[in-house]
């Protein structure tokens, strides 16, 4: 009995460690995408789901021989999957990508083809500044193919006028909203703690309005000690007395964003802010649908710090998504798809359907025709935002490479939890740059 | 695990049917199990991003995880769920497999409801948990129980707690079903000897149900303790390691620095870290409970 047994067991323990890694590398991709027809990763999820499922079915209709196949992913699920697909060579043609760190990584590989000959037309029609987050060196390699997502802050007109308080524009204005709610019992700021990235548009907001964006271009630029810049330690200590206030609220850690739980909180007004992306105006809009007729989810931009350099035109968020062109597709594919890019992505008829569906396109020149959508007052703040920016700083999670961005994203959390002071986070940051 | 099985299985060894029986189930492991775990041997002395090519580096991977503090905190993490997992839930099964094992009235009704979880896939568990949790919108605030509405999942002080509890959750059932079919097989005669010379149904407890459960208890632990070690779906979904790294246990903080980081290599070493304490701990269980295991328990039967 002896024998077996310890066997099964060691069959056991070896199979089940076998098989978590196993299950994490497996994918049931379909191999080898460099023959038949083109292929696409699109990320699921709003509007842009819409979006490009109508551009693709609308271009494959109109050109059978250059057809694209889209086969859409969870955006958590494509991130891991995309990197094993290309490693593995089993990356379908046309790249999803949020540009930043991984862009640059893909480039450096050889992973995705130069695109500037054949991306003139598209890389024309939209706004220089999200086009520029495509391009490595000069030369594009990546087409954006989504709304522009500037973060913004919402607010609940209806808890506003209860305490008597008026949207922020300053940093002092701010906390002083924030008294007030507290007084009231409302959570002045909601913030989707357990998904960690919301966490990331409060420093990089606030790093960029004391310091201007020079201080994390320093970062990017792998600068000895960057994060020890005054800017970034005096941006945490501002969130942590936030925090220590009680800025936002009990049991912020539990929230999140894969829910919207952050947004049902300022719409059933327990909480009276959320700093969020544009992408979730369209959540609030399904969701609260009479407060966003009736005006009472406000809109504007993050307050601006006293005596802080930075511009307080500069926005950060996503420009948009982008797709880049798989260096391992066969001709046919990188015909199909090259096409695809300069004659569909923003035209006339991608551009409508992403304004009626509530996104905001990178469009150059489309001011009427945002003033004449029923969210005009939403989509012209946000399109305003976006084309009036001096800088619009990439998400830091996506600029970064991925090993600094989830120590980023680890070492910010235990600044919102209070763990650890900013002075150890600019201490174990600094210890990425160096590594 | 009586008599009659072992010596029906010591019978068939001898007449023996030939060792290719066993070559499928033996080609299926060395593909599926023993060829990763050489390749993700080789690849704890490379540096690979996922992209490139790997690149050997030594030793480099080695001494770096093994001296940084983040993978200090995953052992130790997973040490403590490991001994908490074991703790909560050896009892807990052991009592409700005797339980389930007697002949209560409405004895099949409960335990037909303690199996639920067990049909549940892990990661459904999780988020309901995650939403039945949810300080704002979850069961505290729902039923007005103020003790309820705690920031569970987003408190470091209580988000590991609350994961042990889960996992508890989850797989007591199995357990339970392991003592059932254990106190099932323990002849009712020892029983009938024990009330004819007095005994209360505490003593038949400890000197009866529990030695005769030994081997279960052996079984169901080696299952517990190798089981939460290498514990990942129902902790990534319910917490992804967080908050901080509060809950960032081993196979998490392989899985995470694998295919967050992009740092195979590391995440190798983790993995072969895993693989070596999960071996020594069912070895050494098994080797701690060798004597025993040839003797019958039923002698004089």
């Amino acid at each position: 009995m002896r024998t077996p047994r310890r066997r099964r067991a060691l069959a056991l323990t070896a199979a089940v460690v076998g098989a978590s890694m196993l299950l994490a590398g497996c994918s049931g991709a379909k191999p080898g995408s460099s023959t038949g027809d083109a292929t696409a990763w699109p990320v699921t999820g709003g509007v842009h789901e819409q979006l490009w499922q109508h551009s693709f079915d609308t271009w494959n209709e109109a050109n059978p021989s250059a057809k694209i196949d889209a086969e859409f992913f969870a955006n958590d699920a494509y991130k891991e999957r995309i990197r094993t697909a290309i490693g593995a060579g089993t990356n379908p043609t046309l790249i999803f990508s949020w540009a930043g760190g991984t862009l640059d990584e893909y480039v450096a590989n050889g992973n995705v083809i130069d695109l500037t000959e054949r991306t003139a037309n598209v890389v024309g029609r939209v706004l220089p500044s999200v086009a520029q987050a495509g391009m490595v060196d000069g030369k594009v390699y990546a087409v954006p193919n989504g709304q522009s997502q500037p973060i913004m802050l919402y607010y609940n007109t209806e808890l506003f006028d209860q305490v008597g308080a008026k949207a922020p524009t300053t940093w002092s204005e701010l906390m002083d909203a924030v008294r007030k709610f507290n007084a009231a019992g409302i959570a002045p700021f909601s913030v989707a703690g357990q998904s960690r990235w919301p966490y990331l548009m409060w420093i990089e907001y606030l790093v960029d309005r004391i310091g201007g964006p020079e201080v994390f271009q320093a970062v990017l630029d792998g600068k000895k000690d960057a994060w020890s810049d005054p800017a970034i330690t005096t941006a945490l200590s501002d969130i942590q007395e936030l925090v220590k206030v009680g800025g936002f609220g009990q049991g912020y850690g539990s929230v999140s964003a894969d829910a919207n739980a952050d947004l049902a909180l300022v719409y059933t007004g327990r909480a009276a802010m959320v700093l969020q992306g544009s992408w979730v105006y369209s959540t609030f809009k399904a969701d609260a649908a009479d407060m966003v007729a009736a005006g009472k989810i406000g809109t504007t931009t993050f307050p601006t710090v006293e005596g802080g350099k930075g511009n307080p035109a500069n926005i950060v968020g996503n420009p948009s998504n982008y797709w880049s062109v798989a260096a391992n597709a066969s001709p046919e594919q990188v015909a199909a798809a090259t096409s695809y890019l300069d004659q569909a992505v923003f035209d006339d008829d991608y551009t409508t359907f992403l304004l009626e569906n509530g996104g905001v396109p990178p469009v150059a020149g489309i001011e009427d025709q945002l003033a004449a959508q029923p969210d005009a007052k939403f989509l012209t703040l946000a399109y305003g935002m976006v084309r009036d920016a001096p800088s619009f700083q990439l998400s830091w999670d996506q600029a970064l490479p991925p090993a600094q961005a989830q120590a980023l994203l680890t070492n910010l959390e235990q600044i919102f939890l209070l763990q650890i002071t900013p002075e150890q986070f600019s201490t174990n940051m600094n210890a990425t740059i160096a590594g | 695990m009586t008599r009659s099985i072992e010596s029906g299985a010591a019978a068939r060894r001898r007449t023996g049917p030939t060792l290719w029986m066993a070559a499928p189930s033996l080609v299926l492991f060395g593909l599926f199990a023993l060829l990763p775990l050489f390749g993700v041997i080789a690849l704890s002395f490379t540096a690979w991003d996922g992209l490139g090519t790997p690149a050997w580096t030594g030793l480099s991977n080695w001494s770096r995880v093994l001296a940084d503090p983040a993978m200090h905190n995953a052992l130790w993490l997973s040490l403590v769920v490991v001994v908490t997992a074991w703790l909560v839930q050896l009892p807990i099964s052991l009592l409700l497999g005797v339980f389930m094992a007697g002949h209560q009235r409405y004895r099949n009704v409960l335990s037909i409801l303690y199996f639920l979880p067990l049909l549940f896939s892990s990661a459904a568990i999780a988020i309901a948990f995650r939403s039945l949790l949810d300080p704002n919108f979850g069961l505290g605030p729902a039923s007005g129980i103020g003790w309820l509405s705690q920031d569970w999942l987003g408190d470091p002080r209580l988000a590991l707690g609350v994961v042990v509890f889960v996992i508890a959750w989850s797989f007591v059932p199995f357990h339970s079903l392991l003592f059932q079919a254990g106190v099932r097989q323990i002849p009712t005669t020892l029983y009938e000897a024990a009330r004819l010379d007095g005994a209360n149904a505490r003593q038949m407890f400890l000197h009866i149900t529990l030695p005769q459960l030994r081997h279960t208890i052996v079984t169901s632990s080696t299952l517990i303790l190798v089981g939460s070690l290498t514990y990942f779906d129902l902790v990534y979904v319910l917490t992804q390691g967080g908050p901080g790294i509060a809950t960032r246990i081993l196979p998490l903080h392989m899985y995470l620095t694998g295919f967050r980081n992009f740092d195979m290599g590391g995440a190798s070493v983790s993995a072969v870290i895993l693989v070596a304490v999960g071996l020594s701990i069912s070895l050494v269980l098994n080797r701690v409970t060798r004597s025993n295991s040839m003797d019958s328990q039923q002698e004089g039967l």
